[in-house]
């Protein structure tokens, strides 16, 4: 993990969030809220930018505050900070639209538990400026929020046969209401991480033929 | 004091006072960021749930346009603002002529994932259900929250009997949803197969809530007509 002191800002901080760190398809953190919010688009659009919002603000909290909290209590610091953050959230969404909080309120709480916030408080915010905490939050965030996407626009597709709430099959159409259902969940987070890591052994068997090829070593 | 803290200078554990003292701090701005966000939220908020009921109630209630709010205590019924003590809502809708289109009713039960909570609409011409809205519910996705959703479910909803019996001490029958497609007496509501046990929640929290409440409401039908807000008045 890039994770040096005070490492400079790369274009790298910012995707190995979205790619090589993906917080859901590489490092599987935070999978109560993967697989619990994902049976529709809007549950997972949502739930992705409320948990993206909480990492940001929680780490560049972190971040700000990296040299004063003692190493002892950091855990229950980075866990009040967060908490903060999603009870923030939790009002605030209330304020802007009570369909929306109605649709996934039980789960924006849940957002307290999810380990990746905390595992980038202690594994990054803890050790790099602002800056490079932001951008590196943001690209972890959007991973998060692509991931979710993944798993929500399958499970949508073929639990109700809808996209967005628009319905894509004819009425023939026998939804797979299982794929709304926790198993379903696992299922689809099964598949893409089948994908993920065969699209991973695809590139890796790719570089070596291409060593190979010009016998250089590294 | 002093010799303490150079005492523990000397290795690495921070001092206990440290350690309170910067949780205290975290905790104490974390407390004060959460109650000012929670004060700047609290109108919008309210206003939103607020605007929701109002939707709500117009919603449940075919033909209503305007609505007032009173209160039903063991000691009768009387309008909102001059109600004596804490009692149930109940929300009359009236039509454009300003007679009385129904009322719409709270009523609240224990579904699948947590306590749904409804509002139902009431016209006492046809003594039948007119019409209901979700509230408040955390049930499954795709499937308890039909509910809120599933076109048969809703229809039978309407003109659901919900008649007091010869006593009127409660209802004639007892409303109760059946199994989808079972419903043959006018007092069962259809239900939802892979949402069994939320739709069935729904019949019994509209029987509990009715069984209750329309036969001490039935003394006071009058005053609620009577009570239509005057188009000139608002």
């Amino acid at each position: 993990m890039a994770t040096h002191n005070d490492s400079p800002i790369t274009m790298d901080t910012f995707l190995a969030g979205i790619w090589r760190e993906n917080p859901v398809f590489v490092m599987l953190l935070g999978m109560c809220p993967v697989l619990a919010v994902t049976n529709s688009v809007s549950n997972a659009l949502a739930m992705g930018l409320a948990t993206t919002f909480v990492l940001l603000c929680s780490s560049a909290l972190v971040a700000l505050l990296r040299h004063h909290i003692p190493k002892e209590v950091r855990i229950a610091a980075y866990i009040i900070i967060i908490a903060t953050f999603v009870t923030v959230v939790d009002y605030v969404i209330q304020a802007v639209s009570l369909e929306v909080y109605n649709a996934l309120g039980a789960f924006i709480q849940l957002i307290v538990v999810n380990c990746m916030i905390l595992g980038r408080a202690e594994a990054f915010a803890s050790r790099n400026r602002v800056g490079t905490t932001l951008v590196n939050s943001l690209g972890m965030g959007l991973g998060f929020t692509l991931a979710l996407l993944c798993l929500g626009s399958v499970r949508e597709l073929l639990g109700a046969g809808t996209l967005l709430g628009f319905p894509v099959f004819g009425e023939a159409f026998e939804p797979w209401v299982i794929m709304l259902l926790p198993p379903g969940g696992f299922f689809v987070l099964g598949a893409w991480l089948l994908l993920f890591a065969w699209v991973k052994e695809m590139q890796m068997k790719r570089t070596a033929h291409a060593g190979e090829a010009s016998a250089h070593a590294r | 004091m002093s010799r303490a803290a150079s005492l523990q200078q000397q290795p690495k554990p921070t001092s206990g006072f440290r350690l309170v003292a910067t949780l205290g701090l975290i905790a104490l701005f974390s407390g004060l960021l959460v109650v000012s966000v929670y004060e700047y939220t609290r109108p919008f908020i309210a206003q939103n749930q607020q605007r929701a009921l109002e939707a709500a109630v117009l919603e449940v209630i075919p033909g209503a346009e305007t609505r007032r709010s009173f209160v039903l205590t063991d000691t009768g019924l009387f309008p909102r603002d001059e109600a004596p003590a804490a009692g149930r809502a109940i929300y009359a809708a009236y039509d454009a002529d300003g007679s009385l289109a129904g009322v719409a009713l709270e009523a609240s039960g224990r579904g699948y994932a947590d306590v749904i909570r409804i509002l139902y609409g009431y016209d006492p011409d046809c003594a039948c259900i007119v019409g209901m809205t979700v509230l408040e519910s955390r049930e499954t996705p795709g499937l308890g929250d039909k509910i809120e959703t599933e076109p048969h479910f809703l229809e039978s909803l309407q003109g659901l009997e919900a008649r007091l019996n010869a006593e009127g001490t409660g209802l004639a029958h007892r409303i109760r949803t059946v199994d989808q497609g079972e419903a043959d007496d006018p007092w069962e509501i259809d239900g939802i197969t892979g949402a069994t046990i939320s739709s069935e929640a729904i019949g019994d929290m509209i029987h509990a809530s009715a069984d209750a409440v329309l036969p001490r409401l039935a003394a006071h039908w009058d005053t609620l007509r009577r009570a239509a807000p005057r188009p000139d008045q608002p």
